[in-house]
């Protein structure tokens, strides 16, 4: 999967999943942790569905926004455990 | 006469080598504080105080990330005779100019003598103080990093001079935005309180506590933290930051220590059943849970249900499941389900087919009457405004006289809970407010409103938010309903980002859901206020037939 693929599965996840709002665009700088968009529960949510989706296992001290806090972060940190 | 210092006192004595909290952490090892070393520390933090001119009966309100300077603070300003009260660190989604804002506000009314908290968030807090602008009486702010541990001499230490009807520690109950309420207890309520529930959860020094609660919440407070600590049974405390992030390391210290009970509000139940990995359970063996305790938010057996389905098989046994009633107000529990018991339920009650679930039977020194509107005694089995009067129930809000009237009808106090009795269990089903309670929260709506109307293209007071059941979560979600003042779709969409942002950012609630609607869209009542539940159902009929 290359990263706009990746990009497009997160971003779908989120606006469907977690913010409920489908038609919502999400920007690829946009901050998702520190503005608040994902809180900490759905957090967990995000860190399951990516190992589900991408066999890409985050671990639990690393669910924060210093670890990725937007999609094109998020989308490195994939990558670099594939 | 029974005080908290007197107590720690004798245990120091009797037992200074006995494990009283382990303490753990996400990226240390676990740090065992016997009662000799919790009291060291508690003594070098009330030395701590000492030598910043604190006296017996100040108020110092504690900020403090999990961690042993936290419990030093709290006990220590037991041991010298201060009145501790520990308020929620700053969240990295909350606006500090919003904390900032509720801080003074909160520091107006309590006028507390100290205000505790770690170095990186003194600055924070200095500009607090300022706010609340306070010329004569302005708390000192009081920086910890570490504490010294020092030897305690509870005859020189001012906590061992107080008396059974002093305050003994503040809890703030969440409230309307600035206008937090602080629960003032006394010694004397908080042993009355653990003289009847202890019993009732039948505990002994042979238990085991964990808890993942914090302590800024009656069920963190109370039962997993003072409770132990003065009954001597030892605990296993861990962030609530770290469990939300791994709910799996409440199993694991219940598997490890062999923990006996553990308190968790109604969303954790699903909250664990679905975010565990199967992978990480290997090994893991919770047969020595004699009860997991479902409090302070409404329970539901489907909950229940998905969390024995998911945890039988690792030896959670069906009669470990309990409930109980509790609030800050009685110190902490005013009902409990027996252990080891079934938990009552009534099948014409509650949502779907499930039937109603018992939050169990009074305390033996609780009392409990349910209310009509004009307040006459209803029969039983009627909904109505649930009442107690207990011999441990708040002795005042501290520093809020007219909040304290208001709260007490004939000597009883006003729950603002809705529920009703049959055969002599108590079954809570909802609020006399319109009170959102999610993920063990409370939040009133019209905060969340007021915020809402504040962003541009938002028609202000045409807004109304609520809770809705989600049945998956085991909690509800917060949805907000808002007429908007342009019908351009993505004009829309930018005002309901905005509104979700700016509600988040100032009030730390999630919100799932904003909905924008037409101008008019929202029912008012006859008085012109927006009606919620109306407006609740409205919402749910338009999600309904989009769905159908």
């Amino acid at each position: 999967m290359n990263s706009n693929d990746i990009t497009h599965t997160l971003s779908t996840y989120v606006t469907t999943q977690i913010l409920k709002q489908p038609k919502r665009i999400l920007k690829g700088d946009e901050p998702l942790i520190s503005s608040g968009l994902i809180d900490s529960f759905h957090l967990v949510d995000l860190g399951l569905f990516i190992e589900d989706k991408f066999g890409v296992r985050i671990e639990d001290s690393e669910l924060n926004a210093d670890t990725f806090d937007t999609l094109d972060q998020l989308v490195v940190l994939i990558q670099s455990r594939q | 006469m029974r005080t908290f210092s007197a107590v720690l006192a004798q245990t120091c004595a009797e037992v200074p080598d006995r494990p009283a909290i382990h303490l753990q952490f996400a990226k240390r090892s676990d740090l065992t504080l016997t009662y000799g070393d919790l009291l060291s520390g508690a003594a070098g933090f009330a030395s701590l105080l000492s030598r910043h001119g604190i006296g017996q009966g100040d108020v110092v309100v504690i900020i403090l990330q999990h961690g042993e300077p936290l419990v030093y603070a709290f006990w220590g300003a037991v041991l010298h005779g201060a009145v501790p009260a520990i308020l929620p660190p700053l969240t990295e989604k909350l606006l500090p100019e919003r904390y900032r804002k509720d801080l003074a506000a909160l520091i107006q009314v309590t006028r507390p003598r100290a205000i505790v908290t770690y170095p990186e968030f003194a600055h924070e807090v200095e500009l607090a103080i300022c706010a609340a602008a306070m010329a004569a009486a302005a708390p000192v702010m009081i920086a910890v990093d570490a504490v010294t541990p020092v030897a305690p001499d509870f005859a020189a230490l001012g906590g061992l001079r107080r008396e059974a009807s002093d305050i003994v520690l503040l809890q703030h109950s969440s409230g309307s935005t600035g206008l937090q309420k602080g629960v003032a207890l006394s010694h004397r309520a908080v042993f009355n309180q653990l003289d009847a529930y202890a019993p009732a959860i039948e505990l002994s020094e042979s238990d085991v506590i964990v808890s993942w609660l914090p302590l800024y919440h009656d069920m963190g407070l109370i039962a997993s933290f003072v409770l132990p600590v003065l009954r001597r049974v030892p605990l296993v405390l861990m962030s609530p930051f770290d469990w939300v992030r791994a709910p799996i390391r409440l199993m694991q210290a219940i598997s490890h220590y062999r923990g006996t009970l553990t308190w968790l509000p109604n969303f954790a139940y699903n909250f664990c059943a679905t975010r565990i990995r199967e992978r990480d359970l290997d090994g893991i063996d919770l047969s020595s849970l004699k009860a997991v305790i479902n409090c302070s938010e409404p329970v539901y057996h489907s909950s229940h249900l998905a969390f024995l389905q998911k945890f039988a098989r690792y030896g959670l046994s069906p009669r470990a499941l309990a409930t109980c009633y509790a609030m800050a107000e009685n110190t902490f529990a005013v009902t409990q389900s027996a252990i080891g018991g079934p938990i009552a339920r009534n099948e014409g009650g509650g949502i779907g087919n499930a039937g109603q679930v018992s939050s169990g039977r009074p305390l033996p020194n609780v009392r409990i009457r349910i209310l009509s509107e004009d307040r006459r005694d209803l029969p039983e089995g009627a909904i109505g405004e649930i009442a107690l009067h207990s011999d441990c129930m708040l002795s005042e809000y501290y520093h809020r006289p007219d909040a304290t009237e208001q709260a007490f009808f004939d000597g009883f106090y006003l729950t603002g809970d809705l529920g009703y009795v049959l055969h002599g269990e108590v079954y809570v089903t909802g609020r006399k407010k319109d009170l959102i309670i999610v993920g063990g929260k409370n939040v009133y709506p019209q905060d969340l409103e007021q915020l809402a109307g504040e962003v541009d293209g938002v028609h202000a007071g045409r807004v109304a938010a609520f809770g809705v059941f989600n049945e998956d979560a085991g909690t509800e979600d917060v949805v907000i309903v808002a007429e908007a003042e342009s019908d351009d779709p993505a004009e829309r969409e930018r005002v309901a980002e905005a509104v979700r942002q700016h509600i988040t950012r100032n009030s730390d609630v999630a919100v799932r859901q904003v909905m924008m609607v037409d101008p008019r869209w929202l029912i008012k009542t006859s008085s012109g206020k927006v009606a919620r539940s109306a407006n609740k159902a409205k919402y749910l009929a338009e999600i309904m037939g989009q769905t159908a």
